[in-house]
């Protein structure tokens, strides 16, 4: 019997419905994530990747709603779970990591409490000293001293934070980990440490994780597969290394042409001109058209099919569709 | 693993530590005044059977609206009572009040404000609607009306004044739930499977807890105003217990004649007290808000 992935989503669509009209915050998306991997998820401000992150536990915030499509987890479509369930979900099966360490603990508990309030609420008939003694053995897993649960949560750093933020997260021992930006607030040494630190927990525990940036570098070398969003659509789906080698969708090609690169002194950073569609009144054709230097007639018109451009390797773009030899070029 | 001792800080407690109060600037000091202040009166009413030299009820213990004298050193009024007795006294009834007010107001208008805000829709828009009704209304009035139908009494007084104020705990609540309940640390529990009651009970209140407490600091100096003119109307206690409320009655009776001395001094004591326990909520409110620590 072939094991099922743990995560399913199947052409989910998500509409935030509010009163000036229909935005379509994510479009006919699909993919799949097996135990143990790591996918980060791209795009810029907008794009939908957040909105995708917390549809996974179903907190997508109103006016959002799913309209369609499917998220199997472990089998279990958690669309047709009843509230009471779906919160055994979170945090236990599905843990999430947000962008803002600074706020994400509340000022007036110790540490200690977050901690207990979270595993208890799981497993209420764990004592208090077994849910302390959990509690410092996640500290411990993320770094820091174990003896400093007893503190307030102002009395930390914000890169510190952000470690207990997941150290709550692990505290369960969850299949899937979600991380919102989780280091968008803080300095670049610290950026690179937590991610690490999230790298290391899951070669340790061997939960899946969900990387959500907006930065494409930092999830190149840590993620197994990448999924590269735009307007709510998704662009381009493959794994880390042929992404780097290989990128299909000229969005993708002008993310990654933005990329600073310390051995070549001498090139100069390309941006992408233009700035996102307003998802209001969305254009017609692909989203990515008035941006896109390699646009034709055709684009302007209707939107492209996703398309397999070598094998595992998706893209949704007309250019290579029409253009069978180049997939076969590399 | 290295044992490092981490340097424990008491985190800000609703009652700071008396004598570290100077040491924090001019809210520091606003706050040690008024709690001074505050206290004093209250230990002295709590002492008034053993400190008043004459009982405060009893009448002609001395002569008839006799001015402040050495015997009598803050005079006597026209039924021949000792003033410095009723001062002494007369504010335990206004004290009970102003105490009893407040936590009716607490037990009223934490919980409605807190499960109407947090619910949202129709039943926050039905609870504004009357609360903002019953704010609309001038205090004293509201006040007297509802007096004057329940009767007097400590207990009624204390109801007929937590009606007027219940509206300003719930304003407060409300606005703060509004703002916490958008926080990532209330959205960051409920990712993690905690139930809205439990998202209400241990990330909400403890984070509404210090605005109320300085409501409530506040209200003590508005229910005192309005407890003494509850009683100045007749709508408060018995004529036979001294309070400062009658005392001003008859004080401006006596006016006239002269005897400025029966209105003058209650008239003091209880614009003190309210003063005392204004300072006291506006240091606090100073001392509480996080943004202004350091």
């Amino acid at each position: 019997m072939v094991q099922l992935p743990l995560l399913e989503v199947d052409s989910l669509t998500i509409d935030y419905q509010t009163r000036r009209g229909n935005i379509r915050a994510v479009n006919n998306l699909s993919f799949t994530l097996e135990r143990g991997e790591t996918l980060g998820l791209v795009g810029e401000s907008g794009s939908g990747k957040s909105t995708l992150g917390l549809s996974i536990i179903r907190l997508v915030p109103p006016p959002g709603v799913i309209v369609n499509g499917h998220i199997r987890l472990d089998g279990t479509d958690i669309l047709t779970l009843s509230e009471e369930e779906m919160r055994f979900i979170r945090g236990k099966k599905v843990a999430f990591v947000f962008q803002d360490p600074m706020t994400s603990l509340s000022p007036v508990k110790k540490v200690e409490a977050h901690f207990v309030e979270l595993i208890r609420t799981h497993e209420p008939n764990i004592s208090e000293r077994e849910a302390l003694e959990r509690a410092k053995k996640a500290l411990n897993d993320v770094g820091i001293l174990p003896e400093r649960i007893d503190d307030y949560p102002h009395q930390f750093s914000g890169g510190m934070r952000q470690r207990i933020m997941i150290a709550l997260a692990i505290a369960l021992n969850p299949d899937l980990v979600i991380a919102d930006e989780p280091t968008t607030a803080l300095d670049v040494i610290v950026q690179a440490k937590i991610l690490d630190l999230l790298k290391s927990l899951r070669d340790t525990y061997g939960m899946a994780l969900i990387l959500i940036t907006h930065d494409l570098s930092i999830v190149l070398e840590r993620c197994d597969k990448i999924i590269v969003m735009y307007a709510g659509n998704l662009v381009e789906y493959a794994t880390s290394m042929e992404l780097h080698k290989n990128p299909g969708h000229p969005y993708t090609k002008g993310l990654l042409q933005s990329i600073p690169n310390i051995e070549l002194a001498e090139q100069k950073l390309k941006a992408i001109p233009g700035s996102p569609p307003n998802l209001l009144n969305p254009q017609k054709g692909c989203h990515f058209w008035p941006r896109c230097s390699y646009a034709k007639e055709k684009c302007h018109m209707e939107g492209p099919p996703v398309v397999e451009f070598s094998p595992g390797h998706f893209i949704r773009c007309f250019r290579e569709a029409h253009n069978p030899e180049r997939s076969h070029k590399r | 693993m290295q044992k490092v001792e981490t340097k424990r800080r008491i985190f800000p407690s609703f009652i700071p530590n008396l004598a570290s109060l100077a040491r924090r600037g001019l809210a520091g000091w606003i706050t040690l005044i008024g709690v001074t202040i505050v206290l004093s009166i209250i230990l002295m009413t709590l002492l008034a059977p053993w400190i008043s030299p004459h009982n405060p009820a009893e009448i002609n213990v001395g002569p008839l609206s006799s001015p402040p004298n050495s015997q009598f050193p803050l005079g006597t009024n026209h039924l021949g009572q000792d003033m410095l007795s009723r001062i002494i006294s007369g504010g335990s009834v206004m004290i009970q009040v102003a105490v009893l007010s407040v936590f009716f107001c607490l037990l009223v208008g934490l919980p409605i404000g807190l499960l109407a805000s947090y619910a949202g829709g129709i039943i926050d828009k039905v609870f504004s609607l009357v609360m903002d009704s019953l704010y609309a209304f001038p205090g004293m009035v509201l006040a007297i009306a509802i007096a004057a139908m329940i009767g007097t009494g400590v207990v009624n007084m204390a109801l007929s004044i937590a009606v007027v104020y219940v509206p300003s705990y719930f304003r407060i609540v409300r606005s703060q739930v509004l703002t916490i309940k958008e926080l990532p640390y209330a959205e960051a529990a409920l990712a993690t499977g905690a139930k809205g009651r439990s998202i209400l009970l241990r990330y909400i209140l403890p984070n509404v807890v210090p605005s109320v407490v300085v409501v409530a600091t506040v209200n003590f100096a508005d229910a005192i105003l309005t407890a003494a003119g509850l009683t100045f109307i007749g709508l408060g206690v018995e004529k036979s217990i001294p309070d400062w409320g009658w005392d001003l009655t008859d004080g401006r009776a006596l006016l006239p004649s002269g005897a400025w001395w029966v209105i003058t001094f209650p008239g003091i004591m209880i614009v003190l007290l309210a003063l005392g326990f204004t300072l006291m909520g506006e240091g606090l409110s100073e001392l509480l808000n996080p943004r202004l620590e350091q």
